[in-house]
């Protein structure tokens, strides 16, 4: 299990993906965010726990959130053919049909229709200190941190620099490693705000992270040192 | 120079592997001292009987030289070839043996639309009566790819349409069709006979209701999981009057409702009907009605199995058993729409016939379903789609694999799986690997990306791996899950006789793809997305890709300047990048290459977010 960052000893916060902890941040304490990756459809697990949302105990949150997400929007994933799906979504069950991944596409022609069934989209460019080319991502696709983490590291996983690895980029968002990437010569994602300020991803709640920002940088960890009393300072001013 | 004779030009191997060094013309065509009557003749007249594919097909020599009762019999054996493969074979023994078998080929198979144009076709083979088309790669039907790639009908049919006015049976899969093109087909081929559409669009129920207005020949009319717009036309009343040839009528695919009453009749004065899919707005009593009937059927769709909603509930309810007891001859049962379970029993007297059960459409449950599968003694294809929820769950979610290891205990003669679950186990994959000797299809789609074996933790090579050790027959295969390069590795050295492989969300590095494009011997049809191959892998395969039939690499890590060395380096195959992104940025990268041989080219159709390089 990991072990939860110390926040009067480092003086950094950061925004758990669905975490409430204490302290002045008021991040919304929306338990539902951190399971929500975990959610199937059929299963209970997660909705008990959502139901005692309030004091939730983060290190159970922890562990739901650090397992590979059940539960991502992809484009065309599960592959299962649109047509068979619409089918199953326009029976009328008595039990809701649950294929993990089914989008609910109520009726909407699922051969033509995208990933973002119907809602805005959100693509932001993302680009690599030394990466030849950049990506492009829709921030919609992906409902926590943790989501997007396991993205960014498949998408520049051929590509190493250094100590960096394919699994590496996972941990970004675990506290006891934020500390050695900061420190050492490992990668940190960074994105552009509204307001045109460089901010640590991670650092707001997810929502209001995917609708204010512009553009993702993953950066070398020692240029990201200077991003993170900013940061907080952001932060402190927002609560 | 005989060697640029149309004959070479024209030649079209399916099996591509070296280039053919060797030019030289046939031996009836050197000009060699003439040691009989025939090579004479033929050196006169070098081009006039030996390119039969540019004229009319026909000799034009007055006197039967012995070439040619050499060639009368070769036809008359070539004949009775019914296997492509063997087609293919034969057609490489010798220019003589080429052109014969060209004139007796009747059933052509296209794997890929754009391998070749409809010209190609017609030019070389002249007495087609039956034609295979296959469009869109498979990834298509999970959004992977715009709408309007292409894989149009329209060129087809009409080429078609003065070359082969005898043509009988069309079957397409993922092609786009449009009404038009129906129109043209129903008009153009006055025999014929079979039309099927797997997996196509573009057309609707007014396209239909001319096929089945003006084929008056029509033996096979099926629709097959593809879209079909409702254009508010009573198709089914568009049949002749007459009694038709009808063997079967499969619409279970079209998404309007249909004239029953004009159904009824069709049925009833066609004695030839074997098989018959309807669709989900055909009720029960409706049902009941056609099956008393029609008891000679074989192979049956059922509509919805419910009640119409606000039918009169009053009236004696019919015995649906009794009408199911009647048909004696079905062995193949599918539908179940919008499934009224209360009813299902009704399909026991059936089950002991039964070798082919499609409960995929159907909102069942385990406990619905065992009472029927524990009856149907000869089943020997099953497809059901099952409820998370109402299957075998430990604290952590449902234990699909002991569901995978109690097939695999159950079914030792089991040849083909697809199988959907959350997590999986090595354990499990492996036990499947070491019962079932005989598979040659495993397609295992683990929903969770990137799950891990979820006891051990570990990657889900070893089962993979046992897969393609224990499973010597095994063609096609599917892979999910946690995979290292480790898994690739495994496949590439014993996959020997697997020809379609997919890959999503797997892999670490380039050497996973390498492992598979420097071993798998007969791979055809390579589908990978979301996985970290890059150039360096793309590289290892160019000593094959001609001898495949395509290559699919989406959201990889491909560049454009490496697929253009490919494209340059290898002048017959078609290299398609869709849907790039336009941003200046990002010019260089990749984001869905598509590749496939062609004879003739890159195609004109192409939209504008294909860049063919």
């Amino acid at each position: 299990a990991k072990k939860m960052i110390n926040f009067e000893a480092t003086e950094l916060r950061l925004g758990l993906p669905g975490g409430s902890h204490g302290g002045d941040m008021a991040v919304k304490n929306n338990g539902k965010r951190g399971f929500s990756e975990t959610i199937d459809l059929k299963l209970n697990l997660s909705s008990t726990a959502m139901d005692s949302a309030s004091e939730v105990d983060l290190e159970n949150m922890k562990e739901k959130v650090v397992k590979p997400p059940a539960k991502t929007q992809v484009v065309g994933w599960p592959p299962v053919r649109s047509f068979r799906k619409n089918v199953m979504s326009s029976q009328k069950p008595s039990t809701e049909v649950a294929t993990e991944g089914t989008e609910k596409t109520s009726g909407s022609s699922g051969a033509t229709s995208s990933a973002s069934a119907g809602a805005a989209v959100a693509y932001v460019k993302v680009s690599m200190d030394g990466a030849p080319y950049l990506r492009k991502i829709d921030l919609k696709l992906y409902k926590t941190y943790h989501d997007l983490s396991d993205a960014l590291s498949k998408l520049f996983s051929s590509f190493t620099i250094g100590n960096y690895g394919p699994q590496g980029m996972k941990d970004f968002m675990n506290e006891s490693k934020l500390i050695d990437l900061l420190n050492g010569s490992d990668y940190v994602p960074t994105y552009e705000d509204k307001d045109g300020d460089w901010m640590l991803v991670g650092d707001v709640p997810w929502e209001m992270f995917v609708d204010s920002c512009k553009r993702i940088r993953i950066m070398k960890g020692s240029e990201a040192i200077g991003l993170a009393p900013r940061a907080l300072e952001k932060c402190k001013n927002r609560s | 120079k005989a060697n640029q004779s149309p004959l070479y030009m024209t030649q079209d191997r399916t099996e591509m592997s070296e280039d053919d060094d060797d030019q030289s013309p046939p031996s009836d065509l050197r000009s060699e001292p003439p040691c009989s009557s025939s090579s004479s003749a033929v050196d006169s007249t070098p081009n006039k009987s030996r390119n039969c594919i540019s004229s009319s097909g026909t000799m034009t020599a007055s006197q039967p030289f012995p070439d040619h009762v050499l060639e009368n019999v070769l036809e008359n054996v070539l004949q009775f070839l019914d296997s492509r493969c063997d087609r293919n074979s034969a057609s490489l023994v010798c220019k003589s043996w080429w052109k014969v078998e060209a004139l007796t080929r009747s059933e052509v198979f296209i794997g890929n639309c754009y391998a070749l144009s409809p010209a190609r076709l017609t030019q070389r083979f002249k007495r087609v009566r039956s034609l295979v088309l296959k469009g869109k790669p498979r990834f298509a039907d999970f959004n992977l790819m715009p709408p309007d790639w292409g894989a149009n009908f329209a060129p087809w049919v009409s080429t078609m349409a003065k070359a082969y006015p005898w043509l009988e049976k069309v079957d397409l899969k993922r092609m786009f069709v449009t009404d038009d093109d129906l129109a043209l087909l129903a008009e153009s081929f006055p025999g014929f006979k079979e039309l099927i559409l797997v997996c196509c669009e573009g057309f609707g129920t007014s396209g239909i209701a001319l096929v089945a207005n003006k084929c008056r020949k029509l033996k096979v009319l099926d629709l097959i999981e593809s879209e079909v717009t409702d254009d508010e036309i009573d198709w089914i009343s568009c049949f002749p009057e007459d009694v038709t040839s009808l063997e079967s009528l499969a619409f279970d695919c079209v998404e309007a409702p249909i004239n029953f009453k004009a159904l009824e009749g069709l049925v009833g004065r066609s004695p030839f009907l074997r098989k018959l899919r309807l669709n989900r707005f055909v009720s029960l009593e409706e049902l009941h009605r056609l099956l008393l009937g029609a008891p000679q059927l074989t192979c049956l769709g059922t509509g919805s199995f419910s009640h119409d909603n606000g039918a009169h509930q009053s009236e004696p309810e019919p015995d649906y058993a009794a009408a199911f007891r009647a048909c004696k001859s079905v062995v193949c049962l599918s539908g179940f729409r919008e499934l009224m379970p209360e009813y299902l029993p009704a399909i026991f007297p059936v089950c002991a016939n039964l070798t082919s059960l499609n409960f995929s459409y159907a909102n069942i449950s385990p406990d619905m379903f065992k009472p029927i599968i524990h009856n149907c003694h000869k089943l020997q294809v099953f497809w059901v789609c099952i409820l998370l929820d109402l299957c075998l769950h430990d604290s952590e979610g449902p234990v699909s694999e002991l569901g995978l290891q109690a097939i695999s205990e159950g079914c030792r003669n089991l040849e083909s799986i697809l199988y959907f679950c959350q997590r999986m186990t090595n354990a499990a994959v492996i036990a499947m690997s070491e019962n079932c000797p005989e598979l040659t299809v495993f397609r295992l789609c683990i929903m969770g990306r990137h799950r891990p074996d979820h006891v051990t933790g570990k990657p889900m090579d070893e089962g993979f791996g046992a897969i393609v050790k224990n499973c010597k027959k095994l063609t096609r295969l599917a892979v999910s899950g946690l995979l290292t390069d480790q898994a690739f590795r495994y496949m590439g050295e014993y996959g020997k006789l697997i020809r379609t492989l997919s890959v999503a969300f797997a892999g670490d590095s380039d050497m996973a793809l390498r492992h598979v494009l420097e071993g798998c011997p007969r791979l055809q049809k390579l589908e990978i997305r979301d996985s970290p191959f890059g150039d360096v892998a793309l590289r290892c395969g160019m000593h094959r890709y001609y001898n495949m039939r395509f290559v699919w690499m989406s959201a990889c890590s491909l560049s454009k300047s490496c697929c253009k060395d490919v494209a340059r380096a290898m002048q017959n195959l078609v290299v398609e990048v869709i849907g790039s992104d336009d941003d200046d940025d990002n010019r260089d990268y990749v984001e869905t290459l598509y590749m496939y041989r062609s004879l003739d080219g890159p195609r004109k159709d192409a939209p504008k977010f294909v860049t063919i390089l």
